[in-house]
């Protein structure tokens, strides 16, 4: 039975709407619960793996929360729906003990709407500061004149909220961590930590016990941004969001709304987004190596990543015009032709990088002290991997095939042949090898496009306002630390309604409190670096 | 005793790059014109010369980045732009040993007391560079709700590097100008203890008291 009839059977008041890529499904906040344990255990749908959750403001129709649900197994899509139609008290349940990426998605979506999740074990803020007023994303938001300099005092205490006898949600305050608890605190300013992420770990003696994450010192309101922006202008955030997938970002956002616009590209805009992402990937795993080794005390790589990367930067410069925020994909194509070097030196770097790559090896991967470092520290089952949807190549060092470019191939990944690189034994030195090994496979899917690029535009011509027909619409790409995606809410006006962006490193920061249990205080820091999280991706 | 412009020059002088090649000298020039004007006695010891010679020359930035501008400071300390040749090149992760904060990346209002709070933890001579559009007006996230507009409203700001990001050697060229005026700022130092003495206080403040009675 098609999962659409079988829904229609059990739920016959939910609304279904059927795409080509998935359904639509929506639903009253009260049968949330219900729907999504059926879901989530229904053997013929078995949707595992939660790619984005999403809060929304439909403002007289009350506020809603998005959930994008995929099965691995049956490769089923689903896009589900739960209104909340009282504005005042808004009340939805939890799911996050059957997705974990809940827990801190939840959090969002509290943060930004004061939706509170029933059931959430931890509900606080993620971005804000507690004493902050106001919930950012509600439509109706003002913010409040001034900025607070007052330093921010821990939380040892959350809340979390049940339904007492009469069903009325009741909240109930409870400890984090222990008064005889050893805490300590490592950043938001620490060298180790990749950016301004906090963490407070309880300790027991060298051992970690719990780990508290503390998001939002770069969170920087960019999704509220674009609802004041024209689709060409919010382009420009995203290379700021995770700067090391600069073009892989921009490129799901353009690919995004030209899908909803239906305007098709020609060849040859395909071939040069697919060889820039897989440039930018190989930019960005090269400076994982850099930063990495550092991590873990071993500078000299620092060095030669840097080395590395930047004869990739020089190409990319030549046509982009830029290092780091390349503003190079445009809705309709690219913003202007490859330049006439490029495809030498594309070439010469193919040429270049094996060896750089054999002395990588000899200088770190084969390093014995590496070795003991990360082999078997921090592992992360398969289970959570899917469960935390840590996408990209720390889902395919715990044996997950997650990669976009195959699930739902984009561009002309469905032309070229190369591997999706899975490792089984899911932990830090997996993970790290996978992205070496991804390297390589990159460089063959460049190998094989650079010679072929196909005459043709590499612009197509638009609209000088570009307006999406009204619905919504979701699209992911495989950016260098997983899945990127975008999920737009148009109402046909030439501003976005909503647009939110799937962050690659939520999840990973996510799942790191379970990864990093039992293990060496001194381990954290080889765990956070083998997830290669960009911090203003986590927050945005 | 007044000081000339070859001296001038040779005050502010990076290696191998004439002094005509940086911009922003009437910046500097300012400096030394005011402090000639209200009748500084320089009085340019030997020792003096050597001390900043040497501030001048090691001055060791804070590893602190926020955001996409810390990863071109990253490269700035790395193998092709190496700001070890000018001799910033000890990155100190910890405040109480730096001289300057090149504060790279987006400033949000939760983040505004860490950086506060971090730059009075440096000891003093200290200074702080703005990289990026968004340390110095809040850049592309000037509209946010949670972008603080410009760091210049927390902190005293030496230098300014625009861009987005800004290119290592724009990093750099900030970084030299910074050198140049730490190694003028002995003046200030040195002139402005001299300049009020106590006695000179005691005479002040009696002058504002009877200008306000
Ligand atoms: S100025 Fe630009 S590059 Fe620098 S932190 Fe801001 S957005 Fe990023």
């Amino acid at each position: 039975m098609s999962v659409q009839n079988k829904i229609n059977q059990q739920f016959p008041t939910a609304q279904i709407e059927e795409k080509p890529d998935r359904l639509i499904i929506s639903i009253n906040a009260e049968s949330l619960r219900e729907f999504a344990l059926m879901l989530y255990n229904e053997k013929d749908f078995r949707f595992d793996f939660m790619r984005s959750l999403t809060g929304m403001d439909w403002g007289e129709a009350g506020f809603g929360v998005v959930y994008h649900l995929e099965s691995t197994d049956n490769k089923h899509q689903l896009e589900l729906k739960a209104i909340i139609p009282d504005r005042e008290k808004p009340f939805i349940d939890t799911v996050s003990d059957l997705w974990k990426t809940a827990l801190l998605n939840e959090r969002e979506v509290y943060d930004y709407f004061g939706i509170v999740f029933i059931g959430h074990p931890d509900m606080r803020r993620l971005y804000l500061r507690k004493e902050w007023e106001g919930f950012p994303l509600r439509k109706d938001y003002v913010r409040a004149e001034g900025l607070d300099m007052s330093n921010e005092e821990p939380d040892d205490t959350t809340v979390t909220w049940y339904r007492d006898e009469k069903g009325i949600p009741q909240a109930r305050r409870y400890n984090l961590f222990e008064k005889e608890e050893y805490v300590v605190n490592i950043g938001p300013q620490h060298p180790a930590t990749h950016g301004v992420l906090r963490f407070r770990v309880s300790l027991e003696g060298e051992f970690l016990k719990k780990l508290d994450v503390y998001c939002g010192y770069i969170h920087r309101g960019v999704e509220k941004l674009c609802e004041g922006m024209t689709y060409q202008q919010t382009i420009g955030l995203t290379d700021r969001l995770d700067y090391l997938s600069s073009l892989q970002n921009r490129h799901a956002l353009c690919m995004c709304v030209e899908k909803a616009m239906g305007l098709e590209l020609s060849e040859r805009i395909q071939y040069i987004r697919t060889i820039m992402d897989e440039l930018q990937r190989i930019n960005s795993h090269l400076l994982f190596f850099a930063t990495f080794c550092m991590d873990l005390g071993a500078l000299t790589s620092f060095f030669y990543g840097f080395r590395d990367r930047e004869k990739v930067l020089d190409i990319l410069e030549e046509t982009t015009g830029g290092r780091l925020t390349m503003h190079y994909n445009v809705i309709g194509g690219v913003e202007d032709d490859i330049h006439p070097n490029f495809v030498k030196r594309v070439k010469e770097l193919l040429a270049y990088l094996p060896a750089a790559l054999e002395e990588y090896r000899k200088v770190f991967t084969e390093n014995v002290i590496a070795k003991n470092r990360l082999i078997g520290v921090g592992h992360l089952s398969r289970e959570n991997a899917i469960s935390f949807g840590t996408t990209g190549p720390t889902g395919r060092g715990s044996g997950w095939a997650c990669d976009v470019r195959k699930r739902i191939p984009y561009g002309v990944y469905d032309k070229v042949d190369f591997k999706e690189v899975i490792r089984g034994e899911c932990d830090s030195y997996a993970r790290y090898l996978v992205r070496m090994d991804e390297i390589k496979e990159s460089m063959r899917i460049i190998e094989t496009l650079i010679d072929n690029i196909p005459e043709g535009n590499f612009r197509e011509k638009t609209k000088a306002v570009i307006r999406v027909p009204e619905g919504s619409y979701y699209t992911a790409v495989e950016a260098s630390r997983g899945e990127f995606g975008v999920y737009l809410e148009s109402n046909g006006e030439k501003l976005p309604y909503r647009l939110k962006f799937r962050s690659t490193g939520l999840p990973l920061v996510a799942c790191v409190d379970t990864i990093s249990r039992g293990e060496k205080i001194a381990d954290l820091i080889a765990i956070g670096g083998s997830l290669d999280y960009v911090v203003p991706d986590i927050d945005r | 005793m007044e000081i000339g412009k070859s001296k001038k020059k040779e005050l502010v002088k990076i290696k191998s790059i004439p002094y005509d090649e940086f911009k922003n000298n009437d910046y500097l020039e300012e400096m030394v014109r005011e402090l000639n004007e209200n009748g500084t006695n320089v009085i340019v010891g030997v020792l003096d010369e050597a001390i900043n010679w040497g501030r001048g020359n090691s001055l060791w930035p804070l590893t602190f980045a926020t955001s996409c501008c810390g990863i071109e400071f990253m490269a700035v300390g790395a193998a092709r732009y190496d700001m070890a040749r000018f001799g910033l090149e000890v990155a100190r992760a910890s405040p109480r040993q730096a001289d300057f904060i090149m504060v790279a990346g987006t400033i949000t209002d939760k983040m505004a007391p860490v950086l506060k709070r971090l730059y009075d933890q440096m000891a003093d001579p200290k200074y702080v560079i703005a990289v990026g559009g968004c340390t110095i007006s809040g850049g592309p996230f000037k509209h946010s709700y949670h972008v603080v507009k410009g760091i210049d409203q927390i902190l005293p700001v030496d230098v300014f590097i625009p861009g987005c990001p800004p290119r290592p050697e724009a990093m750099l060229y900030g970084m030299m100008q910074l050198q140049r005026k730490v190694k003028l700022q002995r003046f200030f130092g040195d002139v402005n203890k001299k300049e009020v003495s106590e006695r000179e206080y005691e005479e002040m403040m009696k002058r504002d008291m009877t200008a306000n009675s």
